[in-house]
């Protein structure tokens, strides 16, 4: 049994709503996974249902050995960093640490020592004696982990808590939060739904749609290897470029182009999807774009633009090609990197 | 210049709304420095005269009532504890009224609140004589107890509590209890101290609400030895200026109470900004 093991977890609420179905998932000593997903997914119940801050409608939730569905969540050993911080108003930076600590019954001396610790790692020394309302965004965000890392708990939660910054600052924190997290070695599940932040924060990805776990494995697998439609759709910036299209005896008609000798023995609609940075420039090329619009993002260019049945279209190339608005460009897949999926399910067939 | 005038001219209307309400109470005040026969003679006076010490220790000293075996000085004492009492203890129910309605998973809390609020509409008054009923019952009549306990749960301090209640977003409560705060933890530790300002702002209010009360302490209490200010008020008997004082100094525990707990209100409301 691996450190926390979710196991059938399903969720309904009071009113009905199926926020979570049946979901398994086991998560290892010291990793770090990040659940992603659309809004309303079920991301924040799934989050909350291991902190103990929801109760569970069906399945068990194990974490380091112990059934944790009837566990209070004050007795759960978990620390969590909510959205808006949530910290104590009324309690100055130094006693917002302490809290927990104090309520463990650890004596003065130890607590000091602790919190001084979490405030030297996290920087936030200066503040300790401070209310949350004098502190800056960034600061709170830092005594909002602090307070989490003190305890050192058995896993930490973490629900969108860069959302409130701006984006320089989230960037920097993100930064921040997968160095603390190597140094101090925690589990953690950390939840966004920020697709480039749940990239490089993860050693593992969970994919969530509707409740459900499409797509479970590491940021690269996901990226390289997207089971369904909407994986593929969600991971990747720009989006990936899905076409309509058939296939039949291992040849796809899509646009007007056709490619053979496809792996598949899948027969019937299709949707063919095609990553923007997948394309390069050749003469004679399968795939014909009238460019309306360049984004120069300085080391691409993002070149958006229309096929020959007016279908939108992307295309990413090194920022040093100069890209005309109304120019005609002809490109070539490469490397075969296309996906193909079952246009009725969503599911890959290639 | 306009902005000067229209500011001007709105001065002018306070100042004459201070005035009107402050100079009959000047008036009563300076009165009750004269002796009665200048009063008698000349009615009212708007400057103070010399017998202020004698009129206020004779009035806070003399023994009233029927059986004349009451002090002014044991009216302020009754009020005193009975106001305190009335403050404080509504408060500590309205308290832990709110938060079990807000708080606890009570199935009908919302009905329950509103239950609980159109006890407003039923006043003291209404429902003196069963009130009185179960008092004589429980032997209680002529006691501070007696006095306190019937007006102590106050719908409107729970109506204070329960809406800033649920002003607090639960991921307070959440956070809390991840740091493994109990119920009797939370509330103690987080929502007493964050309802500070309104806890002072709601004993003063039933500080002065227990002091105005005059039908029911009137009803309650047989014995002189429970009289308070503003039965005082009523049966104090004796000369015109010994009225006067005692109605001044009538009004010095509620000012006293706003002066004192103003101070924390005021400093509560900074701090939260
Ligand atoms: N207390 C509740 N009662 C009923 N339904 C709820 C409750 N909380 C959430 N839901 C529903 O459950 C589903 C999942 O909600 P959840 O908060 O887990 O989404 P999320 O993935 O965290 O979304 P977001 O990214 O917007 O935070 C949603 O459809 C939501 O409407
Ligand atoms: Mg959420």
């Amino acid at each position: 049994m691996s450190f926390l093991d979710l196991k059938n977890v399903t969720k309904i609420y009071p009113n009905g709503t199926k926020a979570v179905h049946e979901t398994s998932l086991s998560i290892d000593e010291g990793e770090f996974m990040v659940f992603v997903g659309p809004s309303g997914c079920g991301k924040s119940t799934l989050l909350r249902m291991v902190a103990g801050l929801e109760d569970i409608t069906e399945g068990d939730i194990n974490l380091d050995g112990k059934l944790m569905n009837e566990v209070d969540p004050s007795e759960r050993d978990v620390a969590m960093v909510f959205q808006n911080y949530a910290l104590y108003p009324h309690m100055n930076v130094y006693n917002n640490l302490a809290y927990g600590l104090k309520n463990r019954g650890i004596d003065k001396e130890t607590i000091e020592q602790k919190v001084n610790d979490a405030a030297k790692l996290l920087q936030i020394s200066d503040y300790l004696q401070r209310k949350p309302s004098m502190l800056s965004g960034g600061q709170r965000q830092r005594v909002a982990m602090g307070r989490a890392i003190v305890r050192n708990p058995k896993i930490f939660l973490f629900d969108e808590p860069l959302s409130n910054l701006d984006a320089k600052l989230r960037i920097q924190m993100r930064l921040e939060i997968k160095k603390l997290q190597q140094k101090v070695g925690v589990t953690s599940i950390f939840v966004t739904h920020d697709q480039v932040e749940a990239m490089t924060l993860a050693d593992r990805l969970a994919v969530i749609n509707n409740g459900i776990i499409e797509q479970l494995g590491t940021p690269i697998e996901i990226y390289d290897n997207p089971k369904s439609l909407f994986v593929a759709g969600f991971i990747g910036s720009p989006q990936m470029n899905f076409l309509d299209g058939n296939l039949k005896n291992k040849t796809l008609s899509a646009e007007s182009f056709k490619i053979k000798d496809i792996i598949s023995d899948f027969e019937g609609d299709v949707t063919l999807g095609i990553r923007p940075e997948h394309l390069s420039q050749k003469e004679n090329g399968l795939i014909n774009l009238k460019v309306d619009l360049v984004e120069q993002l300085g080391s691409d260019n993002l070149v958006y633009g229309q096929l020959k049945d007016k279908k939108d279209f992307c295309y990413r190339c090194p920022g040093n090609l100069i890209i005309e608005k109304g120019s005609n460009l002809s490109l070539n897949i490469e490397n075969n990197k296309y996906y193909i999926f079952d246009k009725s399910t969503g599911k890959r067939v290639n | 210049m306009t902005r000067f005038i229209t500011s001007s001219f709105s001065h002018l209307i306070l100042l004459i709304g201070i005035l009107i309400m402050v100079i009959p109470v000047w008036m009563i005040f300076a009165s009750s420095t004269h002796t009665s026969s200048m009063i008698n003679m000349n009615g009212l006076q708007m400057f103070l005269g010399d017998s202020f010490y004698e009129n206020y220790l004779r009035v806070l000293l003399y023994k009233g009532g029927f059986f004349k075996e009451i002090t002014a000085l044991k009216m302020f004492f009754n009020s005193f504890i009975m106001a305190t009492g009335v403050a404080i203890l509504s408060v500590i129910t309205s308290l832990m009224a709110a938060y079990a309605l807000v708080y606890y998973r009570i199935k009908y809390a919302t009905l329950l609140f509103w239950i609980i609020f159109i006890t407003i509409l039923v006043p003291l008054e209404l429902r003196i004589f069963p009130t009185y009923s179960v008092m004589a019952e429980l032997n209680l009549v002529n006691s501070y107890f007696g006095l306190i306990v019937p007006i102590s749960a106050s719908a409107i301090a729970t109506l204070f509590f329960r809406q800033f209640y649920k002003t607090i977003p639960d991921e307070l409560l959440e956070s809390a209890k991840l740091d493994g705060a109990n119920t009797w933890r939370f509330f103690v530790d987080f929502l007493i101290p964050l309802s500070k300002t309104m806890i002072v702002a709601m004993l003063i209010f039933m500080f002065v609400f227990g002091y105005n009360q005059y039908l029911w302490p009137l009803l309650v209490t047989t014995s002189e030895q429970y009289w308070t200010v503003v039965m005082g008020l009523k049966m104090m008997s004796g000369s015109i200026v010994h009225r006067f004082a005692f109605v001044m100094m009538s009004m010095v525990p509620p000012i006293l109470i706003i002066i004192v707990l103003q101070k924390h209100f005021i400093k509560g409301v900074f701090q939260d900004k």
